[in-house]
Order: C-alpha cells, then structure tokens, then sequence
C-alpha cells in the first residue's frame, strides 16, 4: 500500500469510492488500439488472471471481480478472453514484474493484473493493465474502494478503464438502466418499472403493477426517472426522485393525456407529448416554475421529442407528411426540417449524448428495424431487423444502443437487446422475464 | 353470450361507475412492488339482462359498443357510423349513462406513435356522438395505444379487431 497515494476526492462522492494512483509508470499511447467504427475486427485477445486476494476475505470477491471485468470486455465483441487454463504464468502478486513473454507465448495482447483487499465494510480493488506486445503498462494503475455491495460497480469502474484506454472511447460499464418489467398474456400484461446495472445485474423494483407504466427516462444526473403512468386512469408523465421513490405529475391538465417525456440535457425542462381532443403536440415544462409552453401546433402526431446534446435544438417524429418522418427543431419550438429520407416511416428518435449520431426505429415492407443516422438525416445505417425493434437509448459513451424486440405471436414477449453502433455484437441483455423500453442512465459518478 | 370473447366478458365485468378513473385494465396487481402507485378505485356495475334494451349488456351486444379502423386511420368507416348512431339514440335515451371511449392501436407500430393514434380514434368517436345530441360532459376518452390488444395473434385478423375505439358505459349521471 505504500506505492499508492491518494489523488483528489472528486470520484469519491455517491458510493464511497476513490480512485489512487497504483504505480509509477508513465501513462502512454501504446500501439494496443481498438477503432469500435472499424466494420469487422478481430476480438483482441487478452488475459486477466483472477486478481489475487490479499487476505482470505478477499477471495471470494477476486474471484468474483475477475469474473465480471471478463464478461464486460468480452460482452462488448471487441475483446476476446484468454482462459486461465491457458495461462503460463501465474500471478501470484500484484508488484511482481510482468513475465511478458509467456504472454506472448499464448497470443494475450493485453494483460489486466490487480489485487483485493477486504477489511470490515470496505473492499479495495487496484489493477494494472499491460500491453504485452511493446511490453510496457499501458496508462497508470488505479484503485477503487468501497462498501462490500458495490464490488460490481468497482469491476465495472475496472473494465470502463480497460475498455477506454484500448478504444480510446468513453466508459459505459458503470451505469445502470431503467426498463419496464412484465409479465402476462398480451391482452393482460402487467408492467412495473425497474432499475439494473447495464448488464442486467442487481433489479430493483420501482412501482408494483396495479397500473401500466411506459418508457421511463433518467435526468442527466441519473437521480430523477420522468415516466408515463395510467395511474389515474389516463396516461399521464410522472417524476421519481430515485433517492427517495417519492413521485409527483407534472404537466397536469384535465382532459389531456400525456406521455413520452424526456429531460433536456440540463435536467431543468422536460419535453414531452400532450393529447388535447385527438391531435397530439410537443410541449415542455420547466420543472422548476411548473410553466409550460407549446412547441409545436400541427393537426398531425409530433411526439417522442429528444434534446441534442447541447440544448439547443429537438428531434422528434411527426406525421405531418402523412407517415411518420423524423425533425428537428430549434429547441424553442419553430420550423422544423425533415431529415429523414429513406423508404418506410422513421419514429422515436433520439440524439446520441455525443451529439454525433441520432438513432431512431424504421419500419419498412413489414418488419422494424434500429438504426442511426447524422443529425442532417446522412449516413442512415440500419442496425437490425425483426418482427418488431423498438425504442432505442444510448449507452453514456454513445457507442451502444439498447432497445427492446417483441417476438410475434400469441405468446409473444418483450426483451431487451444491445447492438454496437456498427452493427456488430447484437446480444441479449439478461432480465430477469419479459422486459420493454430500456433507458440507459448516465455513467455512474 | 356465446358470440363474445371471453376478454370481453372479463372486462366487461369490472365496468366503472364515475370514479373517474376508466383504467378497466389496472386492477389485478401483484402488489408486490416496492412501494409506487395504488390501484385505482374500481366499482363494479351489473350488466343487466342481454334482453332489457337500457341494460349494459344490450348496449355491449345489441347496440355493438366498438368500432373497428383501417391501419393507421382514425376516419370513420360507414358500418362505425351506424354502430355509432345506434349508440348514440342510445345514449340519448339512456341518459343515466357516462362513457368512457377508449381508442386502440394493433401492435404494429411504436410504442408513442400508437398512443397518439388511440387518441385520435377515441376522438373521432366522441366527435361523431357529438354530433348526434350526445352530451360532451357525458364523455371522456383515453387512449391504451398497443398496450391492451383484445386479440393476441400477429395477423391481420387480429390486429383488425384491435385497431378500435370502445365505448364503455358506466353509471356515472345519477343511475
């Protein structure tokens, strides 16, 4: 322990973590690059043997670490795991010198070494990584401590620094998602909303399901989810405070429905749709003075509104041309420009939180489809097709979409997939049933 | 009775008196959630006899209490224009009644977009009962969107029957 010395607290607010400089080296650009936009790439190989426990408590929470910083890089397609029976060396130490070549000997491109320590209601976690083929540690080592119940986030926190210091993108493994629950027949399905980690990991229930509930959404700081209830009856937007599970409306007005409501990057004004006498428009409120204010006055449908990631402008769908097309307007309402342009209608838009990509549902010639497109409507690429893909959300890093697939058919159920924005590494995400509506959380502080 | 599918009869059963609340769809809970949202208040109305023509069972069967859409329409048919003339003289005598008007979409199409769409078709139905005497303050509409199919098969049969607005009475006007 004496190798570490605390950096600053920054990182060590909501659960008790904090993050310490793990070793000397210098951080460096190596030649170990991932480009995730590349079409087709080989999974880089790496190793991660289990992290060595540094007292007895410790070794069933190495083990467990190992396991899911394994699974979070190989989840990605981008990586490929070494088994450990494979391995040569044997790391029996953390400061012990690298054997980089018996990692060469089995093809490992990158190593992932680290340590736990257990001790009463705290778990430290350090680890280091290595590029084995310029034979140098790749960036600085870093530690993570926390209460024992958190030992999943800080794997996560382990593989979001593997995964960004080898693809040079932004971290996502540290975050949570927010998705509606269900159960029952089609004609009788019961919905709830519930929280997981992005893996599907620790579901926590946050309504019970006397009323449908729809689409919920997190606030850019992740302790606020806007949703769509019947609780009254009539589809109505509700905000939780996660912290403390209270729920109030918003935006009530009698003889109005309203739903798909989605924070502004800011997390002061929410856009959502209002249906008044048939014809649904955009509006939004500004939480704070309870104000709201039409953003749209068409005939036609305008919903499913989303924030570019600086606030300034809105894309939603709007069936104003007599199928629905996805627009952008000005953040204050306004003209609106079509940008999509393809065969088939586009609908449920939204704008990735690096501002480069929109993605959005198509359908077309009978089955449905997730895709991405540029904010001017270019470079549309459809990402999968089936019965029915729905309602895409972004992972933090904007590299990963979420959505749900129904399957047809009588017995047809809802469930959450993943697919990376090039197309590649479609995959289930594991629930515990039936599951709809995804919304990715921001990364976790 | 026969001829009614059994959802039908199921929910038919929990019709609402004027509690304001029309989610026929939210009671029946597991209840065991952390917390949240309570079931809304559900009273229960007897259908009455299929014979007697101020019953809600004659109004369901007799009368017809559903009109059926084209995809993605919200334009009346002319066999819902005479469901809904019929419903509507039996509305005006049968003044004792509220409605609930509850639009639906079929499953082929999103989540948000459908919703609209419920509304839009609950909405042509209220303007339509409108303009045949029926009393504005006597309707509400709501829509499920794809949330509530009555018929669950991936086919055009069923997604026919579920591309509808149904009119749910309750005794909500001093009954």
């Amino acid at each position: 322990m004496t190798l570490f010395r605390t950096l600053s607290p920054v990182l060590a607010l909501a659960l008790g973590f904090f993050i310490a400089d793990a070793g000397a080296s210098h951080a460096q650009q190596g030649p170990l690059r991932i480009t995730i936009t590349d079409g087709v790439i080989e999974p880089l190989p790496f190793a991660a043997p289990t992290f060595v426990a540094e007292n007895g408590s410790a070794a069933d929470y190495a083990a467990q670490i190992t396991q899911v910083i394994s699974a979070d890089l190989a989840g990605t397609g981008l990586f490929r795991e070494i088994p450990e029976s494979a391995h040569i060396s044997r790391v029996s130490s953390f400061d012990a010198p690298v054997a980089y070549e018996d990692w060469k000997a089995i093809n490992a491109q990158a190593l992932i070494t680290g340590a736990v320590s257990a001790s009463g209601d705290r778990i430290v976690v350090k680890f280091r990584l290595f590029d084995i083929y310029s034979g140098q540690q790749m960036g600085e080592g870093l530690q993570f401590a926390g209460t024992p119940d958190t030992w999943r986030r800080m794997a996560h926190k382990v593989s979001d620094a593997v995964y960004s210091r080898i693809t040079g993108e932004g971290p996502y493994f540290d975050s949570r998602v927010v998705f509606v629950s269900e159960s029952g027949p089609k004609n009788q399905r019961q919905k709830r909303l519930a929280v997981m980690d992005y893996d599907g990991a620790n579901v926590a229930y946050l309504t019970d399901s006397s009323s449908i509930v729809l689409a919920p959404r997190f606030s850019p700081t992740g302790n606020q989810i806007l949703f769509t209830s019947y609780e009254s009856g009539f589809p109505r937007i509700y905000l939780m405070d996660t912290g403390s599970m209270a729920v109030q409306s918003l935006a009530q007005q009698e003889g109005t429905m309203t739903f798909a409501p989605r924070f502004s990057p800011d997390g002061r004004t929410v856009v959502f749709s209002l249906e008044r006498g048939g014809n649904t428009d955009i509006y939004q409120l500004d939480i704070g003075s309870g104000q709201t204010a039409q953003l749209t006055n068409a005939p036609s449908i305008e919903t499913a509104p989303s924030f570019s990631p600086d606030g300034s402008q809105i894309v939603f769908e709007s069936d104003r041309s007599g199928t629905q097309q996805i627009y952008v307007m000005s953040a204050g309402g306004g003209d609106a420009v079509r940008i999509s342009s393809g065969a088939g209608r586009y609908s449920t838009p939204v704008w990735s939180p690096q501002g480069d990509y929109i993605a959005f549902t198509k359908q077309n010639a009978g089955r449905f489809h997730i895709g991405v497109m540029r904010s001017d409507g270019s470079e549309e690429r459809l990402l999968t097709a089936s019965f029915l893909d729905e309602g895409p959300t972004w992972a933090p890093n904007g590299r990963v979409i979420m959505f749900m697939r129904e399957s047809a058919g009588a017995g047809g159920q809802s469930s959450l997939f993943s697919v990376d924005i090039s197309g590649r590494n479609l995959r289930q995400v594991t629930t515990d049933g039936p599951a709809s509506d995804p919304a990715w959380s921001p990364l976790l502080p | 009775m026969t001829l009614l599918p059994k959802a039908l009869l199921i929910v038919a059963a929990l019709g609402l008196a004027a509690c304001n609340n029309p989610d026929r769809y939210g009671a029946g809970g597991a209840g065991d959630g952390a917390g949240g949202f309570g079931a809304g208040g559900i009273d229960q109305n007897g259908l009455g006899d299929p014979n007697n023509p101020a019953s809600i069972a004659y109004f369901n069967q007799s009368v017809g209490d559903r009109v059926l859409f084209a995809v993605d329409q919200s334009t009346l048919s002319p066999e819902g224009r005479n469901i809904l003339i019929g419903q509507a003289q039996w509305l005006n005598s049968n003044p004792g009644y509220a409605i609930i008007i509850e639009g639906h979409a079929d499953e082929q199409g999103t989540r948000e977009y459908n919703l609209a769409l419920g509304a839009r078709r609950a909405s042509a139905v209220q303007d339509f009962l409108i303009s045949q005497g029926v009393q504005p303050s006597r309707m509400q509409t709501v829509s499920y969107g794809k949330e509530r199919p009555i018929e669950i098969c991936s086919e055009e049969a069923c997604y026919a029957k579920n591309r509808r607005a149904v009119t749910v009475l309750s005794a909500g006007a001093g009954v």
